[in-house]
């Protein structure tokens, strides 16, 4: 899946690793948690090994992320319980308008309502590293608004976060560097305005990438 | 691994389990079913009264530790949920405990609750110390036999596999598995049923315990080598 990827996201920013579906993100991310081993080369994560730094990180997976039957109300003081330092979850509630989806069962939720639930679940531990694994898939404009707010403020408290996401205006709008990834393989990066010099993000992105042409 | 997260972790796995209809119905219904069924009307089938409870206690645990965990954590696995776990401080090992801890206290209440109808209902086993002792063990290596073959499908299989295959391997070690008869103590099931009978009538059967630790130490083993985290 990953083949001889190389690259790295600066402390304190944005770094939106871009790719065409099966270019290799999601994996990316499971290796930076250690869930997944590569066979070869190295990865370091606030400069210790994947996996050893867990409560310095917050994941907000592409896939669900929760039981069916939990209500997010629980499932955030759950996750809470488990980090030294959590963030008040009050705080996450309101800045994710989160309050009347806390004594809902998650499967009833809708999409983009899990997506900021699971986005909650991801700060909770207040993390020096956020991976957001395509964290506005299924948001209504107003909760991707939302959301982007909330990355922004995250940015601003020195947080480093790395991001994939298929919305080419989110990382533009967002990122400080991109990462294009296909095939496993980084194939161009820069900062936004540095890949936007002569084409849009979309462009740079398809010429870089297997759909291309 | 941490006692407070283990014990969150547990306090979770219990409330998610006891929220889903099919898992009450394998951890209380049907065992209730066929306690109360067996004891009010298998005397007149020759059912040997003193000894049916215990096999319906060896059914509980065979429900909780094999099937609802296989199923549970089939879905877990599906849905992500075990991806963030891994992603926070709860470790791969305080998870595992976390089930552990779960599955035990669902079945120390199982027990608890069959054991205190039986009574009512007329079960009056013979207790040594051996025997309970006995029987104590072979519970808690039944749970980590059955526990490593749930978490062996739900680690390997697509969930819905695992919810087809645990539900039939469910039923399979009811009708044959030697839960409820007695059977030549080989399989895990079995030799359950094997002990936990002899102990009601203040019995025991080293054998039978020995099959027990060797089937919980291999499928511990294969489970812990196999199981992915991710589907």
């Amino acid at each position: 899946m990953l083949d001889g990827l190389t690259w790295s996201a600066a402390a304190g920013e944005i770094t939106a690793l871009l790719g065409p579906n099966g270019a290799g993100k999601t994996t990316t991310i499971r290796c930076i948690t250690g869930l997944l081993t590569p066979d070869a080369g190295t990865i370091r994560v606030l400069d210790g090994a994947p996996g050893g730094t867990d409560d310095r990180v917050g994941l907000m997976p592409q896939s669900v992320g929760a039981w069916s039957a939990v209500r997010p109300g629980e499932l955030l003081r759950y996750l809470a319980g488990l980090y030294p330092r959590p963030v008040p979850i009050d705080d996450l509630v309101e800045a994710l308008e989160l309050g009347p989806l806390l004594n809902r069962p998650y499967r009833r939720l809708s999409g983009g309502e899990q997506q900021a639930v699971n986005l909650a679940g991801a700060l909770i531990g207040r993390p020096e590293l956020v991976l957001l694994d395509e964290p506005t898939a299924g948001m209504d404009p107003r909760a991707r608004r939302r959301t982007w707010g909330v990355i922004d403020t995250l940015r601003a408290d020195g947080v480093s976060v790395l991001l994939t996401t298929h919305d080419m205006a989110e990382a533009a709008r967002l990122a400080d560097r991109v990462w294009i990834m296909d095939a496993g393989r980084v194939t161009v990066s820069g900062t936004v305005a540095e890949l936007t010099a002569e084409a849009s993000l979309e462009d740079v992105f398809l010429r870089h990438t297997g759909g291309a042409g | 691994m941490t006692a407070r997260r283990v014990v969150a972790h547990a306090g979770m796995e219990l409330r998610m389990l006891l929220r889903n209809g099919e898992q009450l119905l394998l951890a209380f219904a049907i065992p209730l079913g066929l306690l109360v069924g067996g004891m009010l009307w298998g005397g007149g089938w020759g059912l040997d009264l003193v000894r049916f409870p215990a096999s319906v206690i060896a059914v509980a645990t065979w429900s909780t530790a094999f099937t609802a965990l296989a199923v549970a954590t089939g879905f877990e696995r599906r849905y992500g949920v075990l991806e963030r776990l891994v992603a926070t401080p709860l470790t791969r090992a305080d998870l595992i405990a976390g089930k552990a801890v779960a599955a035990t206290a669902l079945v120390a209440v199982q027990t608890l609750l069959l054991t205190v109808v039986a009574l009512a209902l007329g079960w009056r086993p013979v207790w040594t110390p051996l025997g309970a002792l006995s029987a104590l063990v072979a519970v808690l290596l039944g749970i980590v036999a059955f526990a490593g073959l749930g978490l062996l499908l739900a680690g390997t299989l697509k969930a819905e596999v695992t919810l087809a295959l645990a539900n039939l391997i469910y039923l399979a070690g009811l009708a044959v598995g030697g839960l409820l008869v007695d059977q030549p103590a080989w399989l895990p099931t079995a030799a359950l049923g094997t002990v936990l009978r002899a102990a009601a009538t203040g019995g025991v059967v080293p054998a039978a315990l020995l099959v027990l630790l060797g089937w919980a130490a291999a499928l511990a083993l294969i489970a812990r080598k196999a199981f992915r985290w991710t589907s």
